[in-house]
Parts: C-alpha cells; structure tokens; sequence
C-alpha cells in the first residue's frame, strides 16, 4: 500500500556521477533534497574503468570543479596514479587522468553526501514517476513509498530496462550485479518520452596475484603534486602503476573460432554501442590485418586483488573469455574474478530536454547523466551539476543557467546532446570543441568560478583562492609585458646561443622574447628573474596567453562573429510548419527541438544557411507586427 | 556572421556583359578604396553620395587594371540595404565583372549569400513589412536556383575537385585528432610533425596548382567549351565564323587547311562560350595535318559539348562514321551543313543514323543559327536560368579554395614554427571549414567517422 513519505523541494532519482552532483548543487543551493539509489553499495559507483580524466574529460572534471562540483575533490582524495596525457601536443588538449581506487572513491563521496546539509541519501528502487497533467509531483518507489516535490531528476544511469548479456547468457539486471528498473522506462514510454536502446560493454576483471608481471611494461604514474580541483594540495597520493602487455595471433584466432557465440555479435541484440569503445571481438574482424592489440592492466584499488582490463571489453562466454586472456603473454595462469559483459538499457532522446536539461514536455522533470544518451563518468557529472543548478532555480523561482559552447565543455556537451541529439552513447572529445584554445583544463577557473559564485556553489574560500590567482596572472603577466631584456644580459645570451635563437640588439621585452617558437615554458623559468617566487600554474597560465596570443585572438574573433546569432532569441511556441519559405526538412527538424537561439538553429542538422535567412526574416517580421500590435501573422 | 561586408554582382547578365558590383556592410568603403583609382585625384571618402565617378578598377595584389568603371557611393541609411553601399559599374563584358568581383572578395568582402542583399535591407527596416513574403522568395528562388547550376554539368568538375581537397584535409585532421582525443590507443595512428607537414603541404600544393592554372584559364577559362567537329571542308570554320559574325578562322576550299585549333570566345544570351575549330578529322599522310587530327581528337574527349557537322551534300560518309563513333559518348548537337544548297534535309533519317539531336543549317547563309544557339543553352543549363548565376557560383568555388590555401599555408608556417598539434589543428580546421561552406558539411562528424574508419581506437 502507498503511503506518504514526505514532501520535498527536489528528488533526485539515482546516486551515481550525475546523481551525486545534482543532489549536491541542490542541497547546497539551499533546496530540501531527497535522493534515492537501488542500493547504498550503488553510490558512486564506477561500474566500468578504475579512472577519472583523459582529454575532454578532465576539462569537464574541471569546470564542475570551478563551479563548486564534488567529482574532483573526491577523485584527488582517492587516486592511486595520476598522469598528465598529451604533454606534447599543446594546452589546449593536455589533460590529467588518474587511476581510481574505486572502494574509496565510493566511501568518500558517501561521506560528502551524507555530511550534506539539506540532502538525504536513501535506498529505493523508483518505479513511477508521479504526474498531474504535464507537471511532476513526485515518484512513488517500490515498497510504497510516495516522495512528493515540484521538481524531479532522473539519473538512473544504465539501470532503465538493464539486461546483462555473456556470451549466449542474457539476463536483466543493472549494472555491476545491481537491481534494474524495469516499470520505469514503461511508464516513461506511456507518457509519451522517446526512448532509444544503447549499449556497452566493460570487460573482466582478473586476479592480480596470478598475472606475471614480469612479461609486461610497466606504465608509471607522473611525480609531482598534480590534482584536478584547484582546492586540492598536499594530499600525498600514492603511484601504483599499472601494466601493458599486447593481444597475438592466437588470441585473434580464438576469438574468431568463437564469434558465434557472442549474442551481441551475431545481431540478435540490437543496442546501439559507441564506436569509440569497441568491444575485443569487434577490433579483431574490423582491424583483421592487426597482429596485436594493446592490453592495460589496471588497479582496482589498494585494498583489492581485482584488476581491471583496459583493451578487453567483451561479451563473449566466460570460458572464452578465460582462453582469451591466458593466450597473453603475462596472463598465462590468469583467473578471472568478475567475467566481463555487455549491458543493454533504455535512455531517453536527449533533443527532448532544453539546455537546462528539463524535459520539453513535463515540468519539473529533469534528466542527467548516462540516460541521456551519453557515456562516461565525467560526463554524467557535467550534467548533473547542471540539472542540480537549475532544478533548485526552479524551485526557488530563478533564472535558469545555461552554458555557451565558447565558455565551457559543458555548453558543448549539452548544446549536442539536445541540438544535434546522438545515434551511439555521446562521449566528449575535444575535436568536439571549435574554441578549443580557448576551453582549456588550465583556465576552467578563470572561466567559471565567477558564473558558479552567482549561482551560489561557490564558497568563500573558493573564491579567495580563485580571485588570488587571477590577480598573480594578471601582475605577472603586467610583467613580462613591460620588464625588459637588455641585450648585455648573460644568462639570456646563453640561453639564444643553447637555444639556436638569435641574439637580440636591441632591448625587448621579455614577453616578445618568449613568443619566439624556439623557446618554450623551461626557459622562461631559466631567464625570469624571481620565477621560483611565482607559482607554476600562474607562469603556465601566463606563458600559454602570451605564446598563442595569436591564436587565442582568433577563436575570439570567431566567438564575437558568432556571438549574434547565439544571443539572438527566438521565442516560444513558434509555429514552424506555418513559415513559409522553410523547407520541410527544416520545419520538421526545428519543431521537435524547439531551440531558444538562432545560434542553437543554426547547428541542427537539416537546417541549412538559407533556412535560418528565411527564419530571421519572420522573427523580424513576427517583432514588427507585434510593435505594431497587429496579430496577423 | 551578420552584417560583415558583403559583395556580389548585383544585376543580370545582358547580352554586352553589363554589370553592377555591389558591396555593402561597414567596411564598403574602405574595401572599395583598395580597388579603385578615381580619374579625379580624390579619395573615395571624399565622393558625393549618390554620384557617379569614373575611374579604373586594379588588382589589389598586381596593381594591374582590370576595368574602366562607374563607380557610386551610397551612404547609410539612404541605400538599398540602409548601409554603406559601393556600387561598381562594369562594362568591358563578363570577365572583367568577374575579376572586379574577385578583386573586391580579395580586399577583404565576403561572397553574399543568395538574395542576402534583400535580408539586410529587409532587416534593416528598408523594406516594407508587406513585403517580408516576396523576401523569402527571394531567398528561397536564389538558393534553389544556385543547387539547380552546382550539379549541372558545369560545376561538377570543380564540385568534384573540392570534394577530393576536403578528403584530403579530413584524412589530416583525422590523424590529429585521433592523436589527441585517443591518446596511446592506436599507436599507427601517431603523426610527427614532419610527416603532417607533409600531408598538409601536399594539399595546399595541389590546391595552389590548381587555382595558379584557373588564372591562366585553362580548366578555370569561364566559358563552356564547345568543339566544333567533322570532317575536312565540312565548313566547320564557316560555322565558327558565322557564330563569332567575324572572319577569323581562315576559309578556304582545300580540305585540311584548318591544321591547328583555333578558339573563341563569346557570349550567347550572357552565358560565355568558348569555341574551339578543331582541324578534320581524317586520315592523313601529311604529319602536321596528322597532329591536328590528334589534337583534335584530344579537344571532342575534353569537350563540354561537340557541334559534329555534316555535309548535306555527300551525305554521311565513312569518315563521317569514325567520327561519329567518337562522339557517341557525348554530349553533342550535329548539325548538317550547307541546305543553302540541298535545301530541306531529313532530319529524321540523320538523327537515326547519329542518334543524336541533329539541326539543318547553312553556315554560309547563316540558316539555323539562331537555333543552335538556342539548343546550346538549353543543353548548357537544362532550362531556363539566371545567366550570372554560373559565374558567380564558380566565384563562390574560387573564394572557398582560395581561403582554404590560406588556411593550410598558415599551418604549415605553424608546423614550421614547431607549435603543438592542437594549434596546428585550427587552421587544418579552418581550412576544412571553407571548403564545407560549400558541400554543406559539418567537419566534426566528418573528423570521427574517418578515425572510427580508420584507426582502431578503444584502449
């Protein structure tokens, strides 16, 4: 029997990356907020890969960091290896991954979430979402429990309509062994929410005290003091390495001898998986003139013998899987702990939501994270802060905030997902990015923490600190711009001469110095007179904004030519099938995503230059009309 | 990108080449003053508004002059668009409208979009409001027009081209972006920055190559080339002469004594044509005679169109079938030749024997010429057209490729420079991105399936 549990201001349904989020910038926004998990052991759980970060990813652990998140915090308190990726390839796509201990990255967040104020973390398996009309009430769980509030966000993950498949083996289930939720995407789907199926797929765990070693390369952690959050310092993390061995002849020939075995190789399983993690079976048929593959051997965590098997993802028969792994060198005697799967499960079509992640056609109802189609754990965080933010706006009756593609990661990532939608899980690249310059790991600070301090996650000391760098970039960067170099200078002299750059003649200042290409960040710290007295991410900040200032100017100039159309409004309830002039493709396309700019028109796909021509004419003539107060359209 | 400065021809193209150059936006005058030198000694700035003046339009990169023109200023708000507007009266025919134009692209306009003058002004407030339906017309006619001519026959060539460029820059960026987004996941898909030079300066090469050839005009000559074709004193250089209304071509009686090819140019109803006399085709013993046949034979292949004249009088004859053999795959209008002496001929009975459309006409009197103008059009643009449409699409091509080398040319100044491969990425990108304004395409889809295509990506 159902009985009344309690009102709310804000329910969020879920406690993985995107639901932790969301309920954190809820609650800290000041709103009563409930959140509801299958099970307590589900909170953060890192169903997939032991890692945080990796291109892309670590921008948008970042900027969910600027703006007062909770995932960088946490995932510098419990990495065992941190690596800095793309060190060579310049500032806009160097970024920062670390292995995860996955038991304390659990047991941390779970501490933040219950140390909350205003939040209340609970078990529960949501089977319905309450509706009145087009309005959100609430949800009503499994054991009768009827939570109610005017705003509610779904963060379910891969957990609506879950189904495990190993080998010929297909049985419904979550994720990692946990409950599905199997009546809520019907009620969903009854209610008119699109839904599609995707897939994905992690591969097995193995036992670390029956891997040699020895035939393997070992991958270090990078030394140094390096964390995601800005807040972080002197955690002293530990390095644990993880280990590189390769896939041979023999390994491809099992796998092909097995193929038929795989359900979701042979079509009878039709979700859509994303083709940037491809399964160990799929790399083998479509790459079939590769010998070899690389194969990762990752920590689970310091307290486990667990190993996780980057490369391998599969979804082949447990004892397939095990003849597999023993045709690697190093794994030989191999035992598996937990055999790998692929996980099927229903999300929603994300081009139903705005910006805001609030869904179209139901109020109050917001959406965040891997049911919306996208992968990943940094990911789903992004949009959990963001539907956390504007959940609790609503509820306190606020502006909602949205992100611009040129201020942040996020903007990109959920301008895509609602503009252009997505046909496998989205995953954030940073090709994806066209101001990549200026969407820099190293500069989400000074993106952000303005905007998050307006919303109000932004603590005090956040801001201090924030405010303090900002100001030592500025001064330094004052300075390099009007300090000189004197031609006589000796250390300079020598550095050109090492250096093969030519002398200088007459006195410059060290900011033209610095832009010549031979030279690079080191030998600023060699000739700057007091360096050492200057913190290294102001001397980074400050040499990446003086050597590509060029660059830089150039993906602003793009963003201000952009700019008007980005912040040209086009107002609601928009009758596009009456445009004359628009052609069908267009009309169909812009009323199902319904954008709230000619900037976001612009980027659906099937709207063409002379669509949104024809489309500023009639907002031009809708405005004069109106002016004139005329009603004829 | 609203409310740049924007240049297109503004006016249809009349018989005598006509045309306006309309530039407009905030920098219009600025832009003007790099191309034009008044007759008077003044400054652009200092012209009345709304007056004409004389002068010379030159080549902002050569100094060279292009055209002698009339030239206005229009100051905002009293103009077409309520900006400021340069107009720039063109006479001296069809190419010198285009190189004004191209001039005026260079000095930094931007190519306007179809029917974008009508926006602004609509934008603007220059148009009524009961006239906001006839600016989406307008809209709507110009783009569909300009898809109608970029897969005509006239385009597709140079369409291909660009799409073999953006391949190309994709294959590139692929490289890079595998590189970067899927750091040690596919170790062949790792690129050094000489090797990426490489790839780059290999297009870019290309590119210029190709642009380099357009400004000496051979693929890029405006004009459709059309080859006159036959055996030896079929009157194919009557034909020529008799479509130029000039004797140019050498006329005689004795077959083969057009032994090289000679080439026109002209305008019918404002579409340029280029003419091209071929030597008869036939079995020689004389070796120049023997490779004039050769070029010719060259000249059908590369034809646009072939105008295969037969003799009324002998009828087809042996020589008659080899060539008709040769022009079995193309597009090709015969035309039977000398009913000033015959008087009607079966058509019929010719269009059986050719399969193809044939025309009766006499070169000499000037029968059926009127005709063959008419069919050549019709072949040309498959119904009726905007004649300045072509031109300006080809423009469009131009400018694109042009941005594209710019873009690519910078990159490699950068790889050079030894920056890092995300810095290098944006003017790939760029690149990429100019060329894209044209097919319609997005870049980011496009960079993805090529490294899902192409690498093994998934660690």
């Amino acid at each position: 029997m159902p009985y009344n549990a309690g009102k709310f201001d804000v329910i969020v349904i879920g406690a993985g990356h995107a639901g932790i989020e969301a309920a954190l910038a809820s609650a800290r926004l000041g709103c009563k907020t409930l959140c509801l998990t299958v099970s307590m052991d589900a909170v953060a759980l890192m169903p997939c890969n032991p890692a945080v970060g990796g291109p892309g990813k670590s921008h948008l652990v970042r900027e969910v960091d600027a703006l007062g998140g909770q995932m960088a915090l946490s995932a510098d308190r419990t990495y065992i290896q941190m690596r800095i990726l793309n060190t060579g390839k310049g500032p806009a796509v160097r970024a920062l991954r670390c292995q995860s201990d996955k038991k304390l990255y659990q047991a941390e967040m779970l501490r933040v979430l219950q140390q909350q104020k205003n939040l209340m973390v609970k078990q529960a398996l949501v089977e319905e979402i309450i509706l009145k009309g087009t309005r959100v009430e609430g949800v009503l769980t499994q054991t009768g429990a009827l939570y109610w509030a005017p705003v509610v966000i779904l963060a379910s993950g891969t957990y609506l309509g879950g189904r495990v498949i190993i080998g010929e083996l297909n049985y419904s289930s979550g994720p990692s062994g946990f409950f599905p939720s199997n009546k809520l995407p019907q009620q969903m789907k009854a209610n008119g929410i699109k839904m599609v199926r995707f897939s994905t797929g992690t591969p097995p765990r193995v036992d670390k005290n029956t891997v040699d070693f020895s035939a393997m390369t070992e991958q270090k952690g990078d030394e140094g003091e390096l964390y995601f959050s800005y807040m972080s310092e002197n955690l002293n993390r530990p390095n644990v390495s993880c280990w590189l061995t390769y896939t041979n002849e023999r390994t491809h020939k099992i796998i092909k001898d097995n193929l038929h075995k795989s359900l979701l190789f042979s079509g009878e399983i039709k979700g859509v998986g994303p083709r940037y993690c491809p399964s160990i079976e799929d790399k083998v048929v479509r790459f079939a003139d590769k010998e070899s593959h690389q194969i990762f051997l990752e920590p689970e965590g310091l307290g486990t013998a667990e190993m996780y098997v980057q490369g391998m993802s599969t979804s082949l028969p447990e004892d397939v899987q095990l003849e597999i792994l023993r045709s690697i060198k190093g794994l030989e005697r191999v035992e598996i702990i937990r055999p790998g799967y692929s996980i099927e499960y229903d999300c929603l079509v994300p081009t139903q939501l705005y910006p805001t992640l609030e869904h179209k056609q139901i109020e109050g109802f917001f959406s965040a994270g891997q049911v919306n189609g996208t992968s990943g754990y940094e990911e789903a965080a992004a949009q959990g802060i963001v539907a956390g933010i504007n959940g609790a706006r609503k509820v306190l009756g606020e502006e909602p905030v949205t992100f611009l593609r040129s201020e942040a990661y996020i903007g990109v990532l959920i301008d895509d997902l609602v503009i252009k939608g997505t046909n496998e899980p989205y995953r954030i690249l940073t090709s994806r990015a066209e101001y990549r310059l200026l969407l820099r790991q190293d500069n989400a600070d000074l993106r952000l923490t303005e905007k998050g301090r307006k919303i109000g996650l932004v603590s005090d000391e956040r801001y201090e600190k924030y405010l303090k760098r900002k100001k030592m970039i500025e001064e330094e960067m004052e300075k390099l711009k009007t300090h000189r170099v004197k031609p006589g200078d000796e250390r300079v002299k020598m550095l050109l001469q090492k250096k093969g750059s030519a002398p200088i003649k007459n006195s410059i200042t060290y900011a033209e110095l610095l832009k010549r290409p031979e030279l690079d960040y080191r030998d600023v710290l060699e000739i700057l007179p007091k360096a050492e007295d200057v913190p290294k991410d102001v001397l980074e900040q400050v040499w990446i904004e003086l050597k590509y200032e060029g660059y830089i100017k150039k993906q602003l100039a793009q963003v201000e030519r952009f700019k008007k159309m980005e912040d040209k409004k086009i107002p609601d309830g928009i009758s596009y099938r009456d445009i004359n002039g628009l052609r069908n493709e267009a009309k169909e396309k812009l009323e199902e995503i319904r954008p709230k700019t000619l900037g976001q028109a612009s980027r659906i796909s099937g709207v063409s230059p002379a669509d949104i021509s024809v489309l500023m004419i009639y907002l031009e003539q809708k405005r004069r009309n109106e002016k004139k107060g005329g009603v004829n359209e | 990108m609203e409310f740049d400065t924007i240049a297109a021809i503004s006016t249809p193209l009349g018989e005598g080449g006509i045309g306006i150059v309309r530039i407009s936006g905030p920098d219009a005058l600025s832009i003007a003053e790099k191309i034009f030198n008044p007759k008077v000694k003044k400054n652009i700035r200092e012209l009345k508004s709304h007056t004409l003046t004389l002068g010379n339009v030159v080549c902002p990169n050569t100094g060279e002059v292009i055209d002698e023109v009339l030239l206005s200023v229009m100051l905002s708000p009293r103009s077409f668009t309520k900006e400021d507007v340069v107009e720039i009266n063109c006479h001296g025919g069809i190419m010198p409208l285009k190189r004004t134009l191209e001039a005026v692209l260079d000095a930094g306009a931007r190519l306007a979009q179809p029917g974008e003058f009508t926006k602004r002004a609509f934008l603007n407030g220059r148009i009524d409001l009961a006239q906001a339906e006839a600016v989406i017309d307008v809209i709507r006619a110009k783009t569909e027009e300009g898809l109608k001519v970029a897969v005509g026959n006239l385009e597709g060539s140079l369409s291909r081209k660009i799409k073999k460029y953006m391949d190309g820059i994709t294959d590139i960026l692929a490289r890079i972006e595998a590189n970067i987004d899927f750091p040690e996941e596919d170790p062949e898909a790792f690129i050094s920055r000489d090797e990426l030079y490489e790839m780059i300066g290999e297009i870019a090469k290309e590119i210029e190559e190709f642009l380099r050839e357009g400004e000496r005009g051979k693929i890029f000559r405006e004009g459709l080339k059309v080859v006159i074709a036959g055996k030896p004193n079929v009157g194919k250089s009557s034909l020529l002469n008799a479509l130029l209304k000039e004797k140019r071509a050498i006329v005689t009686d004795i077959p083969g004594t057009t032994r090289d090819i000679i080439e026109e140019m002209l305008n019918m109803g404002g579409i340029p044509v280029r003419i091209i006399d071929t030597a008869g085709i036939r079995k020689s013993r004389d070796k120049v005679e023997r490779i004039g046949v050769r070029r010719s034979e060259k000249s059908i292949e590369e034809a646009d169109l072939v105008l295969l004249v037969l003799d009324a009088v002998t009828g087809i004859e042996k020589e008659d079938e080899v060539i008709i053999e040769k022009v079995k795959d193309k597009e090709c209008i015969v035309l039977i030749n000398k009913t000033d002496i015959t008087g009607k001929v079966n058509i019929p009975f010719y269009e059986k024997a050719t399969g193809k459309e044939c025309i009766g006409i006499s070169a000499k009197k000037g029968i059926g010429l009127k005709e063959v103008e008419e069919k050549i059009k019709e072949r040309v643009f498959k119904g009726e057209i905007n004649t300045t449409r072509p031109l300006i699409t080809r423009v469009r091509h131009e400018q694109a490729l042009k941005k594209a080398l710019a873009s690519l040319n910078e990159s490699l100044e950068a790889c050079r420079d030894g920056l890092p491969l995300d810095i290098i990425a944006i003017d790939v990108r760029e690149a990429w991105e100019a060329l894209g304004e044209i097919t319609g395409d997005k870049v980011e889809e496009e960079i993805l399936n090529r490294i899902f295509e192409e690498f093994c990506i998934g660690k």
